[in-house]
Formats: C-alpha cells, sequence, structure tokens
C-alpha cells in the first residue's frame, strides 16, 4: 500500500470520457513520470463530479483544486506547476457562473454548484475510484451488508427501510419498504431481485453515472435486498449503450466475488447470493417493470397487464422485486446510519434526497443532489446558474416523456413527488430540462410526443395509433396549418390515451401536451389562430426582415445561400421572402443586429 | 474469500492512503514544504520523500502532505510547516532528510516541536 502525497482525480464519466479524459490521463501519467513525480503523485479515473458542463474535470488533492475543461495541453502546465512547484494554474481553474468568482483556494464544497447539494445517492462519485474495490471499502462500503447479515434479522431490515420512507427513484415514488415487504410475504422456492438501469428518458443520466462512479453500493444494496426477501439471485438490466458503465459494473461484480462478497455463504452466515448482468437493447418501454422483465427472460420486451404484480410472479413466474439504480444506491446509507437519520432530510412524504439531471438552456449542465423539498428555483439558478446568455427562463421539464412543462410562476415549488404531480408534472426519474424564451412550447411538446412514437411498442390501440394522431395534429399545427378545433381534438385524444392504454408509457404520453396546454395555451393559439409562433422558433411560421440599422455592407446577401437578398452598397438590402429559405445565416452574419425574425 | 476481519484491515488501510481526498479536515496535521525553484534547489524534494516514508512506516494517517511556493526567505529552505490541529504552525529551516524521522517523532506523533530545527533557533545564530 503506497502514500501518495499528492492524488490527481480526472472524471471518467461519459460526459467527461466523450470530452477526451482518457487522454489527459495518458498524458498526466506520462508527464508525472518524466518529472520524477512517479512515486509523489497518484492519478485516479473516477466517476462523474456531476459538473459535467465544465468538462474534463480534474480535481488535485489535498488542496481540492477544481480544474475545468482540461485540455492535453494543459496537462504539462499542470504537473510543472502545480505538481512539481506547488503553483496553482489559475487560469484553468473553474469559474463560477453565477458569481462569476474564481477562487482557488476554494474546496469543493463551496463552489456554488456544490453548495445547496447534498450527496448521498452520489457520495462517493467523484471521490473513489469505480474499479477499485478497496476504495469502496474505505467508505465504509460492504459495511451495511455485514450489519445485516450479522446483526439484524430479516424483519428488522424491511422495517428499517419501511420506516425510512423511501420511495422509488425510477419514477412511480412507489414505497421501497413496501414493495420490500410483500416480495418477503410471497412464499416461493426462488424469488428475484432486481435492478432496473434501463434509464430511457431523454435528458436522465444519474443512473449511468452512479454505475459508473459507484458501482459497489448498488451490488451492496442488492446483496442486502436478497437476504430481506429470501432471494439469492440477482439481475442487473442495463443498456447496452452503457458501456463505460457495463465495464465497471463487471470489474466490480468480479472484485466482490472475489473478496467473497457476493457468492456462497457470505461471511460465513450461509447466506448466498450472486449477481448477473443482462444487457438491454435501449428500448424507452423496457424501463416498464414488466417489460423489463420479460426481456430479462429473453422474450420481446413488451408489457403485460398488472396484476399480478412482480411481487407476486414476476421474472421466470417467480416473486420478483425490481428497484431502480438510484433507490438501491440509497439503501447501504439507511441501513449504516438508521432510518430515523434518513427520514429527517425532505419533506413529509418525500424523504432522502433525488439526483436531477441538468440539462437544456442552463449553464451548469449537469447532475445535482439535493434534498427534497429544495425548491425549482434554488435548482435551476443557485445551482444550474440561471440560462446562459442573458436568456429570459421560460418553462422547466420535469420526468421526462411522462413529465411535463412547468412555467415561471411555479418555480417556488418545494420539489418533492406529491408537488411536482400537483403542478402538472412528475418526479419521474429526474430529468431536468430548461427552456428559455427561444423555445417553442408547441414544438417542445412535439419532440416529446415524436420520441413516444417511436417508443410505443405498438401492443395496445390508444397508444401506438393515438400518440400517431396526436403527432400529426401538432406536426400540422407548427407548420401553420393548424385548425380551430385542434386544441379540443388534442384534450380529448390525450384523456383516452391516458385512461385506455395498457402501461405507464402510454398512459403518460400525453403529459407533456396537457401540461403545456394547461400552462401555456396563448402559444397553441397564437399558431392557430394568428399563424404565429411566439419564441420565432417555428421556421413555417417567421420571416426574416431587414430593419433600418441597415448599413448595406452587403455581408448578408453574400452569405445567402438561397441568393434571396438583394440592394445597393451602402443602402437598405431587402428580403425576397418567396426565395428566403428562413436558415437565419443572414442573421448570424449582420454585425449591426439589422436582421430580425418575426 | 475475506473475513470481516481481512475486510476491516483493508478498509483502515485504504482509508489512509485515500483520506486526503476526504472533507474531514479539523483533525489533519499537515506538512507543508516549500517547493518553489529555491527549495528544490535546496533539496526539498528528498526531504519531503523522506517525510512520506516515515509517516508511512508509522500508519499517520491523518498527515497530509502538501506543497507551498516561494515565501522570500530562500536562504532558509528546504523549509517545512508543521501544522498540528489547534497549535500555532511552527516552521522549521534548512531542513534534511536525516532530520525528518526525529521532526515526526517528537513533534507529529508527541507533539513536542523540536526547538533546535525551528527557524527561531536558527535566527538567534
Amino acid at each position: 500500500m503506497d502514500i501518495y502525497r499528492a492524488h490527481v482525480l480526472v472524471c471518467g464519466g461519459t460526459g467527461c470520457s466523450s470530452s477526451g479524459s482518457a487522454t489527459l490521463i495518458e498524458r498526466f501519467n506520462e508527464k508525472i513520470k518524466e518529472n520524477g513525480l512517479d512515486k509523489e503523485v497518484k492519478v485516479i479515473r473516477t466517476g462523474c463530479f456531476g459538473l459535467c458542463e465544465a468538462g474534463p474535470v480534474v480535481i488535485v488533492y489535498p488542496e481540492g483544486t477544481f480544474y475545468s475543461r482540461v485540455k492535453p495541453e494543459n496537462v504539462d502546465e499542470i504537473v510543472t506547476e502545480h505538481l512539481l512547484k506547488g503553483r496553482k494554474v489559475e487560469h484553468l481553474v473553474y469559474t463560477d457562473h453565477a458569481t462569476h468568482e474564481q477562487d482557488a483556494t476554494k474546496s469543493l464544497e463551496d463552489i456554488g454548484f456544490y453548495k445547496h447539494q447534498m450527496r448521498i445517492a452520489l457520495r462517493n462519485c467523484g471521490v473513489i475510484d469505480p474499479e477499485n474495490i478497496d476504495e469502496y471499502l474505505a467508505m465504509d462500503g460492504y459495511k451495511a451488508l455485514e450489519k445485516v447479515l450479522t446483526k439484524m434479522t430479516r424483519e428488522e431490515v424491511i422495517d428499517e427501510v419501511l420506516k425510512s420512507g423511501l420511495r422509488g427513484r425510477g419514477g412511480g415514488g412507489f414505497p421501497t419498504g413496501l414493495k420490500w415487504k410483500f416480495t418477503y410475504n410471497s412464499v416461493a422456492d426462488q424469488k428475484y431481485v432486481a435492478c432496473n438501469a434501463d434509464e430511457g428518458d431523454p435528458g436522465a443520466f444519474m443512473d449511468r453515472s452512479i454505475l459508473e462512479g459507484d458501482p459497489h453500493s448498488v451490488l451492496e444494496a442488492m446483496a442486502i435486498a436478497g437476504y430481506a426477501i429470501g432471494a439469492s439471485q440477482g439481475y442487473i438490466y442495463v443498456r447496452a449503450e452503457y458501456p463505460i458503465a457495463v465495464k465497471r459494473l463487471t470489474v466490480a461484480l468480479n472484485q466482490a466475488r472475489e473478496y467473497g462478497l457476493l457468492g456462497e455463504n457470505i461471511f460465513g452466515t450461509g447466506f448466498n447470493f450472486d449477481i448477473h448482468i443482462r444487457l438491454g437493447a435501449g428500448a424507452f418501454v423496457c424501463g416498464e417493470e414488466t417489460a423489463l422483465m420479460h426481456s430479462i427472460e429473453g422474450k420481446r420486451g413488451e408489457p403485460t397487464v398488472r396484476p399480478p404484480f412482480p411481487a407476486v410472479k414476476g421474472l421466470f413466474a417467480k416473486p420478483t422485486m425490481l428497484n431502480n439504480v438510484e433507490t438501491y444506491a440509497n439503501i447501504p446509507q439507511i441501513i449504516l446510519k438508521g432510518s430515523q437519520w434518513f427520514s429527517s432530510i425532505g419533506t413529509e412524504k418525500s424523504k432522502g434526497t433525488k439526483v436531477f439531471a441538468l440539462g437544456g438552456k442552463i449553464n451548469n449542465t449537469g447532475l445535482v443532489e439535493v434534498p427534497m423539498g429544495t425548491t425549482l428555483r434554488t435548482i435551476i439558478y443557485e445551482i444550474g446558474g440561471g440560462c446562459p446568455n442573458g436568456k429570459k427562463f421560460k418553462a422547466v421539464q420535469t420526468g421526462g416523456p411522462s413529465g411535463g412543462c412547468l412555467p415561471e410562476s411555479l418555480l417556488d415549488t418545494p420539489v418533492d413527488y406529491d408537488n411536482l404531480i400537483a403542478a402538472g408534472s412528475m418526479m419521474g426519474s429526474g430529468g431536468m430540462i430548461v427552456m428559455d424564451e427561444d423555445n417553442c412550447m408547441v414544438d417542445i411538446a412535439r419532440f416529446y410526443l415524436d420520441f413516444i412514437v417511436d417508443e410505443s411498442c405498438g401492443q395496445c390501440t390508444p397508444c401506438r395509433v393515438g400518440t400517431k394522431r396526436m403527432l400529426e395534429i401538432l406536426n400540422r399545427i407548427v407548420e401553420g396549418k393548424g385548425k380551430e378545433g385542434d386544441i379540443e381534438k388534442l384534450e380529448e385524444l390525450a384523456q383516452t390515451i391516458k385512461s385506455t392504454s395498457l402501461c405507464a408509457l402510454g398512459q403518460t404520453a400525453p403529459n407533456p401536451i396537457l401540461s403545456t396546454l394547461k400552462f401555456f395555451r396563448d402559444e397553441y393559439e397564437a399558431h392557430i389562430k394568428e399563424k404565429r409562433c411566439p419564441a420565432h422558433h417555428c421556421k413555417a411560421l417567421l420571416q426574416y426582415y431587414i430593419t433600418d440599422k441597415c448599413r448595406g455592407c452587403t455581408a448578408c446577401a453574400r452569405v445567402c445561400p438561397g441568393g434571396a437578398i438583394s440592394g445597393e452598397i451602402k443602402k437598405q438590402h431587402v428580403i425576397d421572402q418567396d426565395k428566403c429559405l428562413k436558415c437565419g445565416a443572414c442573421m448570424e452574419k449582420c454585425k449591426f443586429g439589422a436582421i430580425i425574425k418575426k | 474469500m475475506k473475513t470481516l476481519a481481512e475486510l476491516e484491515a483493508i478498509r483502515k488501510a485504504t482509508l489512509s492512503r485515500i483520506n486526503l481526498r476526504t472533507d474531514e479536515k479539523s483533525e489533519t496535521t499537515r506538512v507543508v514544504i516549500g517547493m518553489a525553484t529555491c527549495g528544490i534547489a535546496a533539496g526539498a524534494r528528498p526531504v519531503m520523500l523522506s517525510f512520506m516514508d516515515e509517516i508511512e512506516k508509522r500508519h499517520l494517517s491523518h498527515v497530509q502532505i502538501s506543497q507551498t511556493g516561494c515565501i522570500g526567505m530562500c536562504r532558509l529552505e528546504p523549509m517545512v510547516d508543521v501544522i498540528l490541529p489547534g497549535k500555532e504552525k511552527v516552521t522549521y529551516v534548512h531542513v534534511k532528510p536525516e532530520m525528518v524521522p526525529r521532526i515526526v517523532a517528537e513533534h507529529i506523533v508527541n507533539g513536542r516541536p523540536v526547538e533546535e530545527y525551528t527557524i527561531g533557533a536558527a535566527e538567534k545564530n
């Protein structure tokens, strides 16, 4: 075991990997060796830090200096200045979007992005090396499993989870303890524990981050669940599009087996438990529990009618307990710190924390974990840093394709399961997509519906045909061909699909339309009645004009691919609307802000 | 297959290796070594390595070694600050690797600064 004086943590999550963190690690190792520091400084690849916007992220400990957007050519500077001479490379240090503060001496906890956060499910992400079981052990890893196997009865474990008030983090928000209890109560010769890692909501990536940054927490929790409900076998259903997560899970599984933390007779207590990984092909519907289990069985991933619920008849017709990745990641902490500690965090009916994936028109794109009850405003402005380029906030979409869009007037809503549903959206898996004044809400609804039409499994008519009809109407509206009565027809279809679809995919599919109709009905009406897109987004409904600010520099005329702009030098130009392709190239080129769209 | 005791041993050993990344800084003893050009030229690097060796040998997981830049007294380099939790900073000057075991044993472990190596003693002469 070697002691190093400094650790260089490089983010190896998917976000930072795609912006080149693997090259950084190579370069760091090379340069550190070149400078003779390889006995003093260790480079560690971690899971996601959450601040993906600023990736690739590098943190140098013990100082905790937070470097952002590090390029391979910056590595030499960090090594020769910071690691060799102890001087921080100021120009690479992360700048806070909200405060424009740059303070290299600040520790991670003081950066605005992390200050309001409380990390339970993500506690080890970005802190430990996910491919090293010893580091997980050092962070009290597998202590919860040890505690339940040696000191607690199965009933006590279930009771603890029940009392914690933990609810399913995958979207539904069903009390986790109850699920455990139901499966425990089912009598069978074989039961299963399953983990839903088929994260399919556009914009949500917290499950991937947990699997990439702290895979052992999920394995440990599944073993605890296995003990509690009386199962000896677990399955993790993870999408094949998450190659880094799959690789780290596989490494973690092998390490846990090698240490005897999975397998037969764990800790000599006679408890057997092992886990298999099943890869999904990335179908959205396979996030639905019955479809997911059919897929694990090797059948077509299609939902079936409940009841029977999985707790009675699930995988291979045996009682099965299925939880989401983030739900599992909370379990070891609940066991170690107690249900009282966990239930002291959050709101009356939603306990603990929730991870949100911030995306869209927001400065700090990334992952945040906050106590339940934090307001949308805190998440979007104080942690997320607000909308970029000084644009005005319009709406936030929560809950993915099953959720809805909430306007500015609801920003002070404390976020929890019940408040979001009351507001007309839902928690879902925790995707949060921010929209500014340039987003057209009709087009947003159209985007989500387009996704649903693609992902509908086609089994039941309301979902297969109904969503397609709704999409056709929306397509017409954004093309400026909307008619009187379209809105009413959308509402009627939405209600029918909601009440007659077989599974949650169909039942929630109209939500994006219903919530945008509720809060942004005027935008629909403007499209239909005035043939106008208030956000100037829908191409068919906007025209470009040159105002009298034009100096006649001819830059726009030269860049126009359609040859639609004409005019004499030093005189105001005009756009021929019949020829205009509405590409916006002229507007981008104009130095005088003379071109507008309306 | 590891026993519970073996797992606990791994936990302890690994924690001492990674604890410079954890938040519990209040109980930490800090050893800060001047590692600007002047410090390095005067031989700060072997001094730092011997601190690391000594701390590893004694399993002092609460001790953190870090480096700092030049504070302007280049003639006294290599300089080392030792800061015990809740105590005043003690600055050692002209530190050589062979002085390190004594600093660790007397000051870091037993809380008694090695007076004769400190900046106060050096300035008297």
